[in-house]
């Protein structure tokens, strides 16, 4: 097939990516609304924290886990039984991934070169990254309920991609083509920010369903956070996302490592504080803190979560906004 | 005597009353402060600190990568300007400030990771904690009957745990079982080798230099602080310091990509060097490109851009040739390659001369006049405005050789001169000739001396091996009971825990472990009893 065939071909899948992930969204939707609440299977808080309770020699040190909220019992759902919505969605999303995969595949045997060159091609690897650790922890903790949570952004994602900032295929820059740090820098970033986002849409719902916890606890007025009714515990979606997080941390370490061998390689210094590197930093190193709050007495819990989110948006920032902002940085800075 | 790493719990309960501790004297105050300061607390609203003191390196033009935009920021904002750089905006990684936070977060780091350390050392000889009472409780247990006597359960227990690495203690009726030190263990590394990258970082810079230097094909360099266009010392560097090699650009080639979206873009640039570390060291030869950088004596030599270097052959008034050789234009314009420059001839008699020009390497004809189609060397021309007079370099200061200082020089009647290669101009008033005798490369070359790249690199290397260490592995205990029943049979019960189960695999391990154990110990699953009542 020519080469404009195949940027046509993947143009159209991702298209049709979008589309079978759009209605994946219509099947998770259809089961918050409809289907019972489940549980989570990989998480039994509750018998932990009663042991602990009852002074049994085991008060292990390694665990920053959410001791703070004595997790209640575990929902009444029993796992596995899953909505004829759900099974659908899930199938949609497995669909949509291959498809997506296609749609990267072709990108890149038109461009002939690793398909992550430009912000349309990031936003697309990214989100593949993000679908493929949900499908994990899918398959890993039984975490379907996140599947609306996950596959919103992405939708959003490949929308932006695939009209404000659609970009035809073309070479890479001259320094950037022989270089295979590009390419280990570059599919790091993609497999950590996919994961910070599976990791965050959990933690999304970790604070709803901990807001609907208080308000039900309270006896007020529930309003959107009613949308937890159909969630996990709390402290099980809390749990779940810091398991996820912390699978990123190191891969988002080793990414910002790898550039660092790759600017010093071309650009003969390995470390020069442009926006770029600098919101790496910010974003790694906000993300460390979630992770010491979370073993800090008095910020575990919503705290701890709210620094996830912050973490979260210096990530997007990253991506989105020291791209489109500081490349003209003068006129930025003459605001 | 429960042996548990109890650092968290230490950390935690560490004074929190902002008052401090009242009635102690300047020691108790001390304890205090460095209590504080080495408290996890501490640690993240430092952190914090440190993300929010980076922002405005972001936001603002920095000095270091980017002097030409501070300057541009300053004309454009008079006011606002001197008192940001009061405050070190235009250098915040540079910064007092930007320092004190991240020495503090080092101090609290050192103060917290070295005693965490010295406990480690004493944990990982400790032995596992004795069983609790009930083993059903735990997490993960199950239980079963055998034949075998209670001592002899325990002997096979015991080789089997050893066998998985587990450490392994006996206490009455019961075996002990402990696993993944190593977390701690990568946890401190990870930490460690933070304090380290920071060191080798801060070395690094103070000890080693940067330059730039541009260089045209026929040229050399030799490595001295005056050969060099930029030359930025770290602190503690001195110039004796720099060592001795020299290379000469041999040849080079540049290659643009001619069709498509990217046409004009280089596509490939490289420059044949030969270098000597040394002025007795034996000649060699390196081909020097983007990622191809020359590695000499621990030094660093880098292309980074490349452009023209018009040639000229410059007749004086009196007849004598007073310069033949290239001059380095300046592109103002990638694309297409428009590069300008200053040609000064300073041993033109009776006048010295000097002329302005524009060289574009693929004229056209535009209606606005000519510009250039193509960077590459297609159709060159050089544009020339002449002047003579006294170009002003004998009063000792400086001058840029990219820039004519014309004061004390008068221009040359007559419009802006267009020569095709060989073409001569005459200029008018017999003050010379100058001929356009064709082009050569330049390379624009970055030297940078890091001796804090290679520890740099070992230490983030050390920090994600600690991390992975830190994050996926983690510590597990295991409890086997062996006691006899009121049936003669000897009932064994097993228990395990986790607390950080990252990997979610820990009720998997438990349960092979288990069925190893019964295998061993020679019994069929007992159905009376529930498997693994973790896992309801
Ligand atoms: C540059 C500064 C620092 C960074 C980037 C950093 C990063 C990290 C990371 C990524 C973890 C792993 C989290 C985990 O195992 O769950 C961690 C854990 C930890 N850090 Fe730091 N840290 C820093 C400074 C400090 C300081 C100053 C202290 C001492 C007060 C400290 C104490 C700890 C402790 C006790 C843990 C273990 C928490 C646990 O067991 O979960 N860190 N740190």
């Amino acid at each position: 097939m020519s080469t404009t065939g195949l940027a046509q071909l993947s143009d159209d899948l991702t298209l049709l990516t979008g589309l079978l992930y759009s209605l994946a969204i219509l099947g998770y939707a259809a089961d918050f609304a409809f289907g019972k609440r489940r549980a989570a299977a990989a998480v039994h808080p509750a018998k932990e924290a009663a042991l602990v309770g009852a002074g049994a020699p085991v008060s292990g040190s390694d665990d920053p886990g959410s001791a703070d909220e004595p997790a209640a019992a575990a929902p009444a759902e029993e796992p596995g039984r899953m909505s004829v919505s759900m099974r659908v969605a899930l199938g949609l999303t497995g669909l949509g991934l291959l498809v997506h995969f296609f749609s990267i595949l072709t990108r890149g045997l038109a461009a002939q070169r690793v398909p992550w060159g430009n912000m349309h091609e990031f936003i697309l690897a990214i989100g593949f990254g993000a679908v493929a650790v949900f499908m994990v922890v899918v398959w890993r903790f039984k975490a379907y309920f996140a599947g609306l949570f996950v596959l919103i952004p992405v939708v959003l994602g490949i929308g932006l991609a695939s009209t404000a900032l659609y970009t035809p295929v073309g070479a890479l820059m001259p320094a950037l083509k022989t270089n295979y740090w590009i390419s280990i820098h570059v599919t790091a970033a993609v497999t950590a920010s996919g994961t910070f986002i599976v990791a965050g849409a959990i933690n999304v719902m970790y604070l709803l369903a901990a807001r609907y916890a208080k308000l039900k606890a309270d006896g007020g007025e529930i309003g959107f956070s009613g949308i937890a009714r159909k969630m996990p515990e709390a402290s099980v979606l809390d749990r779940l996302s810091y398991r996820i997080a912390i699978f990123g941390f190191p891969i988002w370490t080793f990414a910002i490592v790898a550039g660092a061998m790759w600017a010093d390689q071309a650009w003969g210094r390995y470390w020069g504080w442009d926006p770029k590197e600098v919101w790496s930093f910010i974003t790694w190193v906000v993300y460390a803190g979630y992770l010491h709050a979370r073993s800090t007495a008095g910020w575990r819990g919503q705290k701890a979560a709210w620094i996830q989110l912050l973490a979260f948006g210096c990530l997007m920032f990253n991506l989105f906004g020291v791209n489109i902002w500081f490349s003209g940085l003068h006129s930025y800075a003459g605001l | 005597m429960s042996t548990d790493v109890t650092e968290r719990s230490d950390l935690d309960a560490l004074p929190q009353a902002p008052g401090g501790p009242p009635g102690l004297g300047a020691l108790g105050w001390a304890r205090w402060f460095w209590r504080q300061l080495t408290s996890m607390r501490t640690a993240l609203v430092l952190l914090f600190l440190l993300a929010l003191a980076s922002v405005p390196g972001s936001i603002l033009p920095q000095r270091g990568p980017d002097p030409g935009k501070v300057d541009q920021y300053f004309t454009q904002h008079p006011q606002l300007a001197p008192v940001l750089d009061k405050l070190s905006m235009f250098d915040v990684f540079g910064a007092p400030w930007f320092a004190a936070v991240y020495l503090l977060l080092f101090i609290s780091l050192a103060g917290c990771v070295l005693p965490r350390s010295w406990h480690h050392l004493k944990i990982v000889r400790a032995r596992p904690p004795k069983a609790p009472r009930n083993l059903s409780r735990l997490p993960e247990s199950d239980q079963w009957t055998t034949d075998l006597p209670p001592d002899e359960v325990l002997e096979r227990v015991r080789t089997t745990l050893r066998g998985k690495r587990f450490r392994v203690d006996t206490a009455d009726d019961s075996v002990a079982a402990e696993k993944g030190y190593l977390r701690e263990t990568g946890n401190l590394l990870f930490h460690i080798a933070l304090l380290g990258l920071l060191l080798a970082v801060g070395a690094g810079g103070a000890l080693g230099y940067k330059g730039n230097v541009l260089v045209t094909e026929g040229d050399g360099f030799a490595n001295t602080v005056a050969a060099y266009d930029r030359f930025n010392p770290g602190r503690g560097f001195s110039d004796g310091g720099l060592q001795p090699f020299s290379f000469h650009v041999d040849d080079m080639h540049v290659s643009y990509i001619n069709s498509g979206a990217q046409r004009g873009q280089p596509s490939e640039y490289e420059a044949g060097l030969t270098y000597q570390a040394a002025p007795e060291d034996p000649k060699l030869h390196h081909r020097l490109s983007v990622n191809h950088p020359l590695n000499v004596d621990g030094v660093k030599v880098y292309m980074i851009g490349q452009g023209y270097s018009p040639t000229f052959k410059v007749v004086d008034g009196k007849g004598n040739v007073a310069l033949n050789g290239p001059t380095p234009f300046l592109n103002s314009d990638a694309k297409s390659m428009t590069s300008e420059g200053v040609v000064k001839v300073p041993d033109a008699e009776p006048d010295q001369l000097a002329f302005l020009g524009v060289f574009l390497p693929t004229t056209v004809k535009t209606s606005s006049g000519l510009v250039s189609a193509y960077p590459g060397p297609l159709n060159p021309t050089v544009t020339l405005l002449s002047f003579k007079g006294d170009l002003g370099l004998d009063n000792g200061t400086p001058q840029s050789v990219y820039q004519l200082n014309t004061g004390k020089l008068q221009k040359i009647k007559g419009a802006p001169h267009t020569l095709k290669p060989k073409q001569w101009y005459t200029l008018p008033g017999h003050a010379g000739k100058v001929q356009f005798t064709g082009y050569k490369h330049w390379a624009s070359v970055a030297v940078t001396y890091d001796p804090g790249r290679v520890p740099a690199l070992c230490a983030a290397v050390a920090a994600i091996i600690g991390l992975l260490l830190g994050l996926l592995i983690r510590r597990r205990r295991f409890w086997v009971r062996a006691t006899r029943g009121a049936d003669g049979r000897t009932l064994v019960e097993t228990g395990g825990l986790t607390r950080t189960d990252a990997g979610g695999t820990f009720a998997a391990e438990f349960e092979e472990l288990t069925t190893r154990l019964r295998a061993r110990t020679g019994t069929a699953p007992d159905s009376s009893h529930p498997t693994s009542q973790g896992k309801e």
